[in-house]
């Protein structure tokens, strides 16, 4: 857990901006004859303009369809710009927000499932959209679904670790506490953007501000393997992360991802590496750091293996280190795996600590240069 | 120092200082004997003028050039196995040390034209003059034949005789994880800004090749390669390496310092050995003894530097007039079989340990043209009997092969070792 980032942190302004207008459609100066008329049904998405002016824009959606729909409006990259779910058969809705100049998705979501039906729009106006690399929405795009997988098959394990706790059963909580955490440590630049969630969830007892309450993962981590103990205070504990990861999962599809981003994501993932986990300090008393530093290196790769058609094609050299060093990272990784997970790192002398250090170094220094590899020469 | 830094310099002395700095190039440049001219300020005024030393020459500067006053030296583990990578990563530091030791910064600089990447050069010497920055390399045994003694780069019958591993010498208190390395980098400027800088940006170039195995920051020359300059004084507050073999005096470097082409392997011609000892202090207990006592360890007065019996700093010292246990007689070429080293350490202190004491003394620098009728007899001796230490442990040690200097633009380092 560290500070927000400055990669991803804009996703906390853009989704205050957007909370607030989407939730207050009848102060929307725009008239309705203005709107974009959405008209959902089970297998169409109809919308009946499909360039609007940039601004404050209004969707007057109607679903006629047999089942419950949810609208999105995406911005490239699969960004959600505004939404909104439940939308019943037969019922309308109103949805509005600031948009600006570029090319967006309008989608439709019958069943309120899966990927939707979706309608090419554009907002127009002054200042001409900034050129895009299609490739490069297509890996965000990717990269985005990959966070909100994440997100959502967390939530089944950690329910399962708070069900654990509430049911006082030390050892089976203390099975799933470091699986419980794997799809967060893999989004972690994410997930931490969400500079609200991120001290509830994942902060550690050093991280504290003065009167902030201590909750999430290690505060039950202190519990399970310190004092060995699961109390009432606990039992109340897990309830709260699992309502702050559904909170997470919510709104992991807004954060403000960027190809850019995604490549010095995937660095402070290795950066997560050396300053916590080689360090043995993420997971003091659980000593489940080896699991986190497999979780931050597969989001790292993810990230990478999505950003490398246009990393390659810029520079050859530099995808062919990075196959290189995410392989030794991983073979030395392989040294340390027992039954499912990894032994535990109390047992790993400071002669091999340091040789995990130096093999995330050789893979975290040529990353740092993947940003500039994915801009668009 | 008072007295050195604290007069405002005549303008004859102002033109004086330019020439030292072209006089010192050319010593470091091509061994010539270059006088440094009068006054005990040189190195000062050098210092002052920011200069570049040259990083090409026959022999490698940071040896015979004039002591500057910080240190920062790395010994590093080589991690990959490929040969080539090896040597790639060899020219790769050649051209970076090239353009550093020049006041330069490494590669595309250290502002570059795109925000969202790191930039090539670290920056922290952005503004800084070269200082008189210079890098100096060293092959240690284990890059000939690894510990489990594997040959990784097809160069175990190119590990020179002299490349000795160094014996334990009694009372040696080596940690592991201070001694030894592959490679080593010795930088040397007058702004330990400047090496701090030089060390750190060849470390970065070379993550995925090599690893850091320990460094060593170092302040306060603790010998002087110029014979005209002050000898500094150590953490115990005596001059000691005042008989050092001076930077100017290519007889003495070429009989003691340099390796000949017929001595040792012809990759190594007009190279030299380096021994790295990390010498610690036993700070406190050294500053409650007596001053008497502080003398006759030394074998010098304390505040003049004069050895016993004698009145000035470079007297001649009567050997016999100290005791048979003090440093310098024991130290001394005459008591060696008139064995000589260049020794070019530091002083250091790295803060304090767990037990408040300062964890401080001598990074100890040497180098000759053979360890074992250099180094090795001389700390055989001073292990045995040296009243010295009752106050000192050494704890780190290394010892290196040193190539012979970067000819060119087109010649890197190690490039005869791996032709």
């Amino acid at each position: 857990m560290r500070a927000a980032r400055t990669s991803v942190v804009a996703a906390i302004s853009a989704l205050a901006t957007i909370t607030a207008v989407a939730g207050c459609a009848q102060k929307s100066d725009a008239k309705d004859s203005d709107a974009v008329q959405v008209t959902a049904s089970d297998d169409a998405c109809e919308v009946s303009k499909t360039s609007f002016p940039a601004g404050h824009v209004k969707l007057a959606v109607e679903n006629k369809g047999s089942k419950v729909t949810e609208v999105y409006v995406y911005a490239p990259g699969d960004r959600i710009v505004t939404e909104r779910e439940n939308i019943g058969p037969g019922t309308s809705a109103s949805i509005s927000a600031e948009i600006k100049t570029g090319s967006y998705e309008i989608a439709c979501k019958p069943g309120m499932k899966g990927h939707g039906i979706r309608q090419k729009v554009s907002a127009t106006g002054k200042g001409a959209a900034a050129k895009r690399d299609p490739r490069l929405d297509k890996a965000v795009a990717a990269y985005r679904a990959y966070t909100q997988q994440q997100a959502d098959e967390t939530l089944p394990v950690a329910q399962k670790f708070a069900d654990a706790v509430k049911k006082d059963d030390l050892e089976g909580a203390k099975k799933l506490y470091a699986p419980s955490r794997v799809g967060w440590e893999r989004t972690e630049p994410v997930a931490e953007s969400f500079g609200d969630i991120d001290p509830k969830v994942d902060v550690r007892e050093d991280g504290l501000e003065k009167g902030q309450k201590w909750t999430g993962w290690h505060r039950l981590e202190k519990s399970l393997w310190q004092t060995k103990k699961i109390t009432a205070a606990d039992h109340d504990l897990a309830d709260q992360l699992i309502k702050d990861l559904k909170d997470w999962q919510k709104r992991v599809g807004t954060a403000d991802i960027t190809p850019t981003g995604m490549a010095n994501g995937a660095k402070e993932l290795l950066d997560e590496v050396q300053t916590g986990k080689v360090t043995g300090e993420e997971e003091r008393y659980s000593h489940t750091d080896l699991v986190d530093f497999e979780g931050n290196v597969e989001g790292a790769e993810t990230s990478y293996k999505l950003l490398k058609p246009v990393a390659s094609a810029n520079d050859p050299e530099l995808a062919k280190e990075l196959d290189k060093q995410f392989a030794a990272v991983v073979k030395l990784l392989d040294k340390y795996r027992e039954g499912e997970g990894f032994v535990s790192y109390d047992t790993v002398t400071e002669s091999k600590r340091k040789e995990l250090s130096d093999a995330v170094n050789a893979l975290a220094e040529p990353l740092s240069r993947l940003a500039a590899a994915v801009v668009t020469k | 120092m008072t007295d050195e830094t604290g007069t405002t310099p005549s303008r004859r002395a102002l033109i004086g200082w330019g020439g030292a700095g072209l006089a010192l190039g050319a010593a470091a440049a091509g061994g010539a004997a270059a006088a440094l001219g009068g006054g005990a300020d040189d190195t000062e005024t050098v210092a002052d003028s920011g200069a570049a030393v040259p990083f090409h020459g026959a022999h490698q500067a940071g040896i015979a050039t004039a002591v500057q006053d910080r240190l920062h030296f790395a010994a590093f583990d080589v991690t990959t196995d490929d040969r080539a990578e090896l040597i790639a990563l060899l020219k790769e530091w050649t051209k970076a040390a090239a353009r550093m030791t020049q006041g330069h910064a490494v590669g595309g600089g250290a502002v570059s034209d795109l925000a969202e990447a790191p930039p090539d050069d670290t920056g922290e010497a952005l503004g800084l003059k070269a200082s008189r920055l210079t890098l100096t390399i060293g092959f240690g045994p284990t890059l000939f034949t690894d510990k489990k003694g594997k040959d990784r780069f097809g160069i175990a019958d190119r590990r020179p005789e002299a490349l000795i591993d160094l014996p334990a010498f009694p009372g040696d208190n080596l940690d592991a994880a201070r001694s030894d390395g592959d490679l080593c980098v010795q930088a040397c400027a007058d702004d330990p800004q400047v090496a701090v800088h030089a060390i750190r940006n060849l470390a970065r170039i070379g993550m995925g090749k090599v690893a850091i195995r320990w460094s060593q920051l170092g302040f306060g020359k603790t010998s002087s390669t110029t014979p005209d300059a002050q000898t500094p004084r150590n953490m115990m507050g005596f001059k000691d390496g005042t008989r050092n073999i001076a930077g100017t005096d290519t007889a003495a470097l070429d009989k003691h310092v340099w390796v000949s082409g017929k001595a040792g392997p012809a990759w190594l011609a007009g190279g030299s050995y380096l021994v790295a000892r990390r010498i610690r202090m036993h700070i406190e207990t050294w500053d409650r003894t007596s001053l008497k006592e502080q003398e006759d360890v030394f074998g010098r007065d304390k505040g003049e530097g004069a050895p016993q019996g004698r009145q000035h700093e470079r007297d001649e010292p009567n050997l016999k007039a100290m005791l048979p246990t003090a440093h310098v007689r024991l130290a001394h070429p005459d008591s060696n079989g008139g064995a000589r080293i260049l020794r070019r350490g530091y002083s250091f202190t790295d803060g304090t340990d767990g037990l408040g004491r300062l964890d401080a003394g001598l990074f100890f620098l040497a180098y000759q043209r053979d360890v074992r009728d250099g180094f090795v007899p001389v700390q055989r001796r001073l292990a045995r009997t040296d009243a010295l230490n009752e106050y000192i442990q050494h704890v780190g040690s290394a010892i290196f092969a040193v190539p012979p200097g970067v000819r060119d633009a087109d010649d890197w380092w190690g490039r005869a070792l791996f032709s």
